[in-house]
This record gives C-alpha cells, sequence and structure tokens, in this order.
C-alpha cells in the first residue's frame, strides 16, 4: 500500500499474481467524481504503477454506489477562461493518456453508473467488464451541459464502437444499459455483481486479443466519405437542436470531421472546442441549470418521510397519470373513481408507460400488480398520501374532502391537484384545514419533471416539507409555491399563449408565431402548446387568471371551444392534427423584427410579477421551474437570468416601448425594482 | 362409509370475507388474463378492503387444475403477487373440479389444528388459456433432430416429418377425459342420466331456470361477491359474459348433442361452460377474529370427501353431502340452501333423483329408504355452473362463498356446498351463518 499521500482518493495494491488493483474512493465524498486534484492524484499513482510493473492494472471503485459519475461539475462554474479551461482539460488529458500508455493490460471493473469522464476513464483502459445490471449506465451526456467529452472521449470512443454508435451516445447523452453497452463492444464482457472481481482477476490472468478496427470503420473515416457522414450527422442534429443555440453537438462532429485521421491533433483539438464551449454562455447557463436541479433536489433534505401507498381520486388524463407513475416508482397505488369504466382506460395507459420504461414483462406485472383500481376507495385508510385530482369543482372537492378525512391516517399527506381553485377556498371544510396542500403535477405527467407544491403562509412547514418529500420520491422536481391563482407554471404561460392569439388576429400566420417562439429557444410556439394543452384546458385557466389579474379572455378561444375544437385531442385546433402532429402550411413569410420580444417578454415580466407576490421567493427556484414546467430555452438560464444577461434596464426599456405600441398589457411589473 | 368425526372437530372456522372475478367465457382463443391475473384481480381488492395486512397472512392455498407452465406453484406466485411479502408461504391444491374446495378445506383444517390463524384460500383457472401440447410422435421426431448432428442427418431427419405430427394434444380435452373409464365427463352424465330417465327436454328446462334465475340476481344485486376485474388493455369486466338473458326451452332444443352425437341429450347448452375466473375466501380462526375484530359471514363447520365410479362421478355430491347430513342429524329439509354445483344439468337433476331413490339410497348410501327431496327454491336460487360459468379450479370456493351470502341474505342458517368431480369422487362443505 502507498498511502501516505496528503490525498488519498486513489491507493492500489499489488497482490501476490503481481496484479495491481487500482482503488478510486473519493475522499469526503458519497459520489466518486473526477476534479483536478482526483486527477492529480491519480497520475502520481500511475507513476508508482510505471515503476512497480505489475502485471495487469485492475481499476475499480471503492464506492458501491457507482464507478463515476463524471466530472466535478462544480470545477466548472470557477473557471474564468478558455486559456484555464484548456489547461485543465489538457492536464486530465495527459493522466489518461498515461493510463492508456502503461505497457500491462489495463481492465476497469464498471459496479455502476460510469458517466462522462467517467466512461472517459474507462475507455483509456484496454478492457472494461461490467456488472449486468440495468442501473449500471454508462453514457457520454456532456451535450446536455453544452460541452463535450474532454479527455479523449471523442477520439477512443469512435475508435471502440465505431462512429456511428459513439456519435449517437456523444450528440444524444444518452445513457447505455450494460446488455447494450455489450453488444456494441462498448464494454468486453457483462457479469453479476458477485463476480465481477473474480472476472477482473481472470481477464487480467489471460487478456483476450484486443479488437481490430473494422474494414467499415476504415472506410467510414477516409477523408471524402467523412464529409459525407458528417453532414448527414449534422442534418440528424439539427432537427433537434439549432446550432446558434447549442453549438456542441456540431462541434463534436466538426471534431471528427476534421480530425479523425490524426488522434494526437485531436486531442488536442478536443481540448479546444471544450474550453471555448465550457467559457460559453450556453454552457454556463446550462451548468447552472443542472446544479439549481439539484437544488431542488436537495429541498427534501431534512427529516426523511416514508411514503408507501398513494391514493389518487380521479382516474382522468391527470389523476389516472399521477397514479400510473407512483406505480411506476414502486408506490402501492389505489386509483378510485366513481365507476370501474372510468379507471379502465387509466390501466390501458400505465400498460403503456409501464411497457415502454420497464420492458421486462415480470417487471411489467409487477407496476401493474402495484396500480389497483379502487372504485369503493378502499385504501384511503392505509395511504400515506391522498392525491385528488378530480373535475374543477370546489363543492365536489370539499364534498370529497369531509368523505376522505375521516378515514385517512393520522399525518397522511392530503393534496389537490387542482389547477385554478385555490387552497383557502377548500380546506374550510377540514377538521385540520392547515394539512392541505397541492401538488400541481404538468401534463403529461411521465414527461414533464416538475410538480408544483402548493401551500399557503398559514402552510405548517412539516406539511410543506412532506408534499417535497413526496415529490421526490417519485423522482419529480419540487417547487414550493405560494397559493395564488395559476401558480408559477400555468401565470407565466398565459400572457405568452396570449399575445400569441392576438398577434394572430393581426394577421401573422400561425406558423411564423410559433417559429418566433422557436427561434428564441422554446421547446414549442405558443400556438402548438394551447393546441397541445387543449384549448379546454387554455380557456378555463385564462377565465380564472383572467379574473385574478384582469384581463379579458380573448373570444377567438372561447368560440372555438364552444365549436369543441379543442386542439390535439379533437384532431382540430389553431392547427389541423394529424397523427399527433400539427399540419402547418409553409410559409414565405419572415418572422417580423420585434415579434420574439413580443411573445416572450410579457412571460419574463409576469416571472417578476411572480417573485414580487412571493408566491416563490428564490429567483433561482423560479428560474428552475419556468424552466422545467415550461420548457424556456434552457440555455437561456431561466426568464430572470436571461433578463439579468440582456440587462434589466434593456428589457424594461423594450417594455416600455411595446407598452407605448400596443397597449398597457406590456407595462413593466413594478416587481423589476426588486431584481435589479 | 367414512369416518364419523367432522374434520374440524369442535374448532370454529370463520369466513371473514370473500370475492370472485366475473367468470369469463372462453371463446375459442386464450383468454385477457391468466391464471394468476385472475386471483390477483379477485384477491387484490379482497385484501385491500380487511382491517388486516397481507403480510399477517399465515399462508395462501389455491387451487388450480391446469395451471401454465410459467405459473407453477400458482399459490405461492399469487401470495407474492398480492403483496404478501417473502415470508408468506404459498402453495397449490389439485382436486380437478373441486380443487377450490380441497383449498379451502385444507385451509379450515390447518386453522382447526391450529397451525393457521389467517389464510387466503379459493381457486383460479384460465381454462381458455389450457396448453396445446405436441403429440408423442412429434416429441420424439424433436428428440432425434436433436441427436442428428451433420447437414445431411438434419435434412434426413426433416424428410421423416409427416402431418400427423403437428396435430396438437388439446390439454382441456384431456383433462375434461377420464383416462381409466375412457369418457368424457359429459359422457358420464348422459349414463346417470339414463339411470334416472332425466330427458332432454327437463335439462334444457334446468338450464333456462339457471340463466333466468342469474339474470334476476345479477339485477337484483344479489352477486355483491363479484368484483370489477381490468385487463390491461383496460377493458373492464363486471358479470358474468356467460349468461344468456333471452335463453329459452325452444332455443336450447335446436342444439345438437355435443359428447355422445346425435343421439344423446347433453348439449353445449345444458352443461357448464368453459370459462376463466377465480374464487377467494379469507378463512380465520377464533383467536385472529378476536385478535383483530374481524367481522364474520359464516363458519365452515364440516367437509366430506367421498369416491364412487368414475363412470358415474355426477353423483358425487349424494355420496360426499349424505354423511355430513347423517352426522350433524340434519335432513335433507333441514339444510335451508343447496348450491350443487351444475356441471351438467342432467348430473344435478340426477344428484336430486338419487336421493328421492329408494332403490339407490338403500344400495349405494346404506340408507333405509330415500332420504327426500331438495325443494327447488332453496336449489342454486342464483343461477349455476350452466349459467355462470365453471372454471374448474375455482368453482368449489365460487359455490361455498355464494351459499354463504345467500344464507346472509335469506337469513337462513346452514347451507350445503357441493360438487361432483372428474375420476369419480364428490367434495361437500356444511356452512352456516353468522358466528354462533
Amino acid at each position: 500500500m502507498t498511502t501516505d499521500k496528503k490525498t488519498t482518493h486513489w491507493t492500489f495494491e499489488l497482490d501476490s499474481d503481481s496484479l495491481a488493483w487500482l482503488r478510486f474512493d473519493k475522499t469526503d465524498a458519497g459520489t466518486n467524481v473526477l476534479s483536478a486534484e482526483v486527477m492529480a492524484d491519480l497520475n502520481d499513482r500511475l507513476a508508482e504503477i510505471e515503476e512497480a510493473s505489475p502485471k495487469a492494472v485492475i481499476v475499480f471503485s471503492g464506492k458501491s454506489n457507482g464507478f463515476i459519475a463524471g466530472a466535478d461539475i462544480k470545477e466548472f462554474t470557477g473557471l474564468e477562461s478558455p486559456e484555464q479551461a484548456f489547461d485543465l482539460v489538457r492536464k486530465g488529458q495527459h493522466v489518461l493518456d498515461r493510463l492508456e500508455a502503461l505497457p500491462c493490460p489495463t481492465i476497469a471493473l464498471i459496479n455502476g453508473f460510469a458517466l462522462g469522464g467517467g466512461l472517459e476513464l474507462a475507455l483509456a483502459c484496454r478492457y472494461r467488464i461490467s456488472v449486468d445490471d440495468p442501473k449500471a449506465v454508462m453514457g457520454l451526456p456532456e451535450v446536455k451541459l453544452g460541452i463535450h467529452p474532454g479527455f479523449g472521449g471523442t477520439v477512443r470512443s469512435v475508435a471502440l464502437v465505431g462512429v456511428f454508435a459513439a456519435m449517437d451516445m456523444m450528440l444524444t447523452g444518452r445513457n447505455i444499459r450494460p446488455k447494450q453497452a455489450y453488444r456494441m463492444g462498448l464494454v468486453d464482457q457483462i457479469v453479476p455483481e458477485r463476480h465481477l472481481r473474480r472476472a477482473g482477476r481472470m481477464m487480467a490472468m489471460k487478456p483476450p486479443a484486443t479488437r481490430r478496427v473494422s474494414a467499415r470503420e476504415r472506410l467510414l473515416s477516409l477523408g471524402p466519405v467523412r464529409g459525407i457522414v458528417a453532414s448527414l450527422l449534422s442534418k440528424q442534429v439539427a432537427k433537434k437542436a439549432r446550432r446558434d443555440h447549442y453549438p456542441a453537438p456540431y462541434a463534436i462532429i466538426d471534431l471528427w470531421r476534421r480530425h479523425a485521421d490524426d488522434p494526437a491533433g485531436m486531442y488536442v483539438a478536443e481540448a479546444r472546442s471544450i474550453a471555448s464551449l465550457m467559457c460559453s454562455d450556453t454552457s454556463r447557463n446550462l451548468v447552472r441549470v443542472f446544479l439549481l436541479q439539484d437544488r431542488m433536489k436537495a429541498l427534501a433534505a431534512g427529516k426523511p418521510h416514508r411514503f408507501g401507498h398513494a391514493h389518487v381520486v380521479g382516474a382522468g388524463v391527470m389523476g389516472g397519470d399521477i397514479a400510473a407513475w407512483c406505480a411506476l416508482r414502486g408506490l402501492t397505488v389505489t386509483l378510485e373513481d366513481r365507476a370501474p369504466e372510468f379507471i379502465g382506460p387509466a390501466i390501458k395507459r400505465a400498460q403503456k408507460l409501464f411497457k415502454r420504461k420497464l420492458r421486462e414483462p415480470r417487471l411489467v406485472q409487477a407496476a401493474m400488480d402495484r396500480l389497483m383500481p379502487d372504485v369503493d376507495g378502499t385504501g384511503v385508510p392505509r395511504a400515506d398520501v391522498v392525491i385528488e385530482a378530480i373535475f374543477e369543482n370546489a363543492d365536489a372537492k370539499r364534498e370529497l374532502y369531509t368523505r376522505l378525512e375521516p378515514r385517512m391516517k393520522p399525518g397522511a399527506v392530503l393534496a389537490t391537484n387542482t389547477s385554478s381553485i385555490r387552497l383557502e377556498e377548500l380546506r374550510g371544510c377540514l377538521d385540520n384545514p392547515d394539512r392541505l396542500i397541492g401538488l400541481h403535477f404538468f401534463n403529461p405527467v411521465a414527461m414533464m419533471p416538475l410538480v408544483e407544491v402548493i401551500h399557503t403562509a398559514e402552510t405548517p412547514d412539516e406539511e410543506i416539507q412532506k408534499g417535497i418529500a413526496f415529490a421526490r420520491r417519485i423522482d419529480r422536481l419540487p417547487l414550493p409555491c405560494l397559493s395564488s391563482p395559476g401558480f408559477v407554471v400555468n401565470r407565466v404561460l398565459m400572457p405568452y399563449m396570449m399575445e400569441a392569439l392576438l398577434v394572430a388576429e393581426e394577421g401573422v400566420p400561425l406558423p411564423v408565431i410559433d417559429k418566433a417562439a422557436k427561434a428564441f429557444g422554446m421547446p414549442m410556439g405558443p400556438v402548438e402548446l394551447a393546441d397541445t394543452v387543449g384549448l379546454d384546458v387554455a380557456h378555463h385557466v385564462a377565465r380564472i387568471l383572467g379574473e385574478a389579474y384582469g384581463f379579458p379572455v380573448p373570444e377567438q378561444l372561447s368560440r372555438m371551444v364552444e365549436q369543441k375544437k379543442l386542439g390535439r385531442k379533437t384532431g382540430q385546433g389553431f392547427y389541423e392534427w394529424k397523427n399527433g402532429k400539427p399540419v402547418k402550411e409553409k410559409s414565405d413569410q419572415s418572422v417580423p423584427p420585434g415579434l420574439a420580444d413580443r411573445l416572450l417578454l410579457p412571460m419574463v415580466d409576469e416571472a417578476i410579477a411572480v417573485y414580487r407576490d412571493r408566491v416563490v421567493d428564490d429567483l433561482d427556484l423560479l428560474d428552475a421551474g419556468v424552466i422545467f414546467g415550461t420548457g424556456f430555452a434552457p440555455f437561456r438560464g431561466g426568464p430572470v437570468n436571461y433578463a439579468r444577461h440582456r440587462g434589466i434596464d434593456d428589457v424594461t426599456a423594450s417594455l416600455e416601448q411595446l407598452r407605448q405600441r400596443l397597449g398597457d398589457r406590456f407595462q413593466a411589473d413594478e416587481g423589476w425594482q426588486e431584481v435589479r | 362409509m367414512q369416518s364419523n368425526r367432522a374434520p374440524y372437530g369442535s374448532t370454529p372456522v370463520y369466513v371473514v370475507d370473500g370475492a370472485r372475478t366475473p367468470f369469463l367465457k372462453a371463446r375459442g382463443r386464450p383468454g385477457p388474463l391468466s391464471a394468476s391475473d385472475l386471483a390477483v384481480a379477485a384477491g387484490r381488492p379482497l385484501l385491500a378492503r380487511q382491517k388486516i395486512t397481507p403480510d399477517l397472512l399465515d399462508e395462501v392455498i389455491l387451487g388450480c387444475a391446469m395451471p401454465s407452465p410459467d405459473e407453477a406453484n400458482i399459490g405461492r406466485i399469487v401470495a407474492l403477487r398480492l403483496g404478501c411479502g417473502h415470508k408468506v408461504p404459498g402453495w397449490t391444491v389439485m382436486r380437478n373440479c373441486a380443487s377450490a374446495m380441497q383449498a379451502v378445506d385444507s385451509a379450515a383444517r390447518n386453522i382447526a389444528l391450529g397451525a393457521s390463524d389467517l389464510v387466503l384460500a379459493g381457486g383460479t383457472e384460465a381454462m381458455s388459456r389450457a396448453a396445446i401440447l405436441f403429440n408423442d410422435d412429434m416429441v420424439h421426431w424433436l428428440a432425434g433432430l436433436g441427436r442428428a448432428k451433420t447437414p445431411v442427418a438434419k435434412l434426413k431427419h426433416f424428410a421423416r416429418l409427416r402431418p400427423g405430427h403437428l396435430r396438437p394434444v388439446i390439454a382441456l380435452l384431456k383433462g375434461l377425459t377420464d383416462p381409466l373409464v375412457g369418457l368424457n365427463m359429459g359422457q358420464t352424465c348422459e349414463i346417470i342420466s339414463h339411470r334416472f330417465g332425466i330427458d332432454r327436454q327437463q335439462m334444457d328446462a334446468f338450464s333456462v331456470r339457471s340463466h333466468l334465475r342469474l339474470a334476476a340476481a345479477v339485477d337484483a344485486g344479489a352477486m355483491d361477491e363479484v368484483i370489477a376485474t381490468y385487463d390491461s388493455a383496460g377493458n373492464v369486466y363486471e358479470t358474468d359474459d356467460g349468461l344468456r338473458r333471452e335463453s329459452s326451452e325452444e332455443k336450447l332444443a335446436t342444439l345438437k348433442p355435443f359428447f355422445d352425437r346425435k343421439v344423446g341429450l347433453v348439449t353445449p347448452g345444458n352443461s357448464s361452460q368453459v370459462t376463466d375466473g377465480a374464487a377467494l375466501m379469507l378463512l380465520a380462526s377464533a383467536r385472529a377474529v378476536e385478535e383483530h375484530d374481524l367481522p364474520v359471514l359464516g363458519r365452515i363447520l364440516d367437509c366430506e370427501w367421498a369416491g364412487l365410479d368414475p363412470a358415474q362421478m355426477g353423483l358425487g355430491p349424494v355420496h360426499a353431502s349424505t354423511p355430513i347430513l347423517l352426522r350433524n342429524d340434519l335432513d335433507i329439509s333441514d339444510v335451508d340452501y343447496w348450491e350443487i354445483n351444475e356441471a351438467f344439468a342432467g348430473q344435478v337433476l340426477s344428484c336430486v333423483a338419487a336421493w328421492e331413490d329408494d332403490q339407490y339410497c338403500r344400495d349405494e348410501l346404506g340408507l333405509d329408504a330415500a332420504l327426500g327431496s331438495i325443494d327447488q327454491d332453496k336449489l342454486n336460487i342464483d343461477g349455476g355452473a350452466v349459467s355462470i360459468g365453471h372454471p374448474v379450479g375455482a368453482s368449489g370456493a365460487r359455490i361455498a362463498l355464494h351459499a354463504l351470502n345467500v344464507l346472509a341474505r335469506t337469513g337462513g342458517d346452514k347451507a350445503i356446498a357441493t360438487l361432483c368431480i372428474g375420476g369419480g369422487q364428490g367434495g361437500a362443505m356444511l356452512l352456516s351463518r353468522g358466528a354462533e
């Protein structure tokens, strides 16, 4: 053992067979991540290993939760210049080069997640053995942070699994499960966890021949062919992300196109490219969003709560899907509605969700067994949380709560999924009115990560904390919100959608309106969004918010609801819908200047109003909530971050110009004073 | 005659609650739910409405006559799927058409012995999913293929494949045929119907009555024990779907005899229906009832199993019920309600006739004279297997549970649930209402 060092993230031991067991167990951390200090420490160990000249080196993790989660993202935020970033990356590259250059076989034992830099480290080994457990995901998710692999991953991944598979990993950032990793050649062997060390030893004693690059791959990497492949890949990426918003995937393709025949040059180019990306606004904003996500998760820290059983009342689209999601996440769920025929469709959707997410029939069956239709409401006395998701009628909800409360377990959460009725209006009927909270999910439940946890000024912290803990238990991001019309997400979306309708009435073609929003970075334009949400839902929310904040519901919207043109679900809304897609007429008209501001600034302004009302009293959480709830251009880091970056004076001045031109609805909110 | 002692002695065995799925008619293709799916569909809501949680059960016992190959020891599978946890053992029993009654009896015996306090027992059957097997020739051919090593040998082996190899063995038909006397179940009904002079018109009239009685019971809300069942496609099944409300003797008269072709009397219309379904009961000891303050639907007082000539298996109820009557000092008329499983209309009518027949009672039962007549208003008043269906592994629990529910409704005190069993047996259970 060579352990008398200052930092001992890495240790190694030579066994009697002269195998070096190189162990990574980051000190004072629950999860292995790669920082500058960790890499330096690894470098020292490698120097010692070179001297010891073992028969083989076996790299393994000292953490039971996984191998290596990736680079230490917090380190990114301290980077001041591309030069500094370049130095950091190059140093890391050199360490992995040193690992790769060891004369003996090197084997990585992947006992759990191996992501980003963690997988790059494994790629620098000659062999990889993974546990055969779906939890051991591997991937290069750097694009999600606006960057790409930087420790040689762009070079080594292509060399190992071929350009298409490697590009798929890097461009989508998706996770690869062990079975698939084995099929594509990313790992050399998959074994049950109990045999991992033994498999490592056996491979070290008798290393198999390494794979040769196939003729196909050699052909694909020839200069002229490469150009064609690269442009094909760029076209694929263009369908998902615009180059001006998300440059990283394009940079990955460019790196390969330019340098695939020169690995040494490609490492340097990779470092240069990532260094400049790391310091870009896009990446900084995406990293911020990633860290905010961690902050939302950490809201659940504190007293642990146990949630084993959820009872959901109302098996409509929201209630049914909430129930299915809870069952997917391992809870026992009872789903109540007036009669079996109202529950049947929810069961069908649940089955589809489970098949998609779980794949294995026995897991699907177990999830289905956890989800019980329950017309008689027998689940109430055993439930740790009861979620009401019936139609939006205060009387009906109160009547239901009166029946539920005496049957509920003491301390169980009573929550409503209402989007438009205030808790204050509903809770009066309860013996303990303070226990009612809101758990506001978004449609489609399985896709939308945010849950607004609604409370009043009187709600005890304990109850809010339970709501937050429950959201985390089912793997959703909680956003605590003060009870008020529209909470956060619906409230900021409404001016955006209403303005879109006004623009449409002025004769701007609908696809042009959507194009303007997408050019800003919204995942979906406001017109398509209205159709997707359902015009009846949009109308209902508009009416409630219009009453609260004083704006009229557009007549056209009322008219369309009367005509049963409700958008995607009826096949006709603002657009005609075919096969779940809107039919957009091609329009030559370019986006009028200022249209994006006209659509988006009211949304940004409303976010400030939300803060002024202290619906959310933390600007960072507000940004995160708007991003995860509305899809607000993540690379812009949220509405507040966007405004600050653009300059608050510029934003308020632009609003003032819009006000003069279009009316008082553009009056800048008083809250801007507070965020300067 | 067998033992004069009731199997549970004087120890009370309580029925707390019970539930079953609707019985779903097999429609020539695999039904929507497997046998364990069905048992879960009945058991999950049943357990959810109890004061006790599933992990408190001492064991789960299920009857299943034709378990599918991927549901071996279905009793244990269902226990786990119901969320009883790893520690609750589960086992499976098989006594053909009485498998579920055997499960309930086994549960009751363990409770009487003091070995168990809380037991979930009953049965399940997905007859529509009964296996279709390779015949022996095909099995040998496949074994030969495994031995053929070279491509030429393989090719030669393929040349030996004949159309006859592909003729399947229908496990369902095998299961409903007695291998020792070479008769299928319908033929055994022809034999006893002939013996007692039951004619076609009587059989059809009985069958129409079964349908009309079930229809009336459904309309009156008397089928409480039937629980809405969902398949994964979101379809909901709420009632037994073999019910024919428009059934009439004229219509039934047009059906052709199915078992003794052309000349026989037994048709699909006056036989029980091939169906999928599950029925479960929660049984408890006095200690468990007291400790958990459980409600009591009724008691299981006695149980009897009898053997007779396999060719006359339909008379099994007579042979199993008579000893129960004798040792409990009951006349036929002292039993407030009879649930005789309607394997065939002619078979139930033959049982009734046997008890009315001096000679039969003397020669076969060792009695002095005929035992008496069953009041038709106390027999299968809500229909039976002819209208409801007969998922063989589940029916025994269905009739026991329904007999208790009828007692609760009519205020009667004692009931007998009994059925005939392929292979020449009869099973019967004496039940009483309430806790005393």
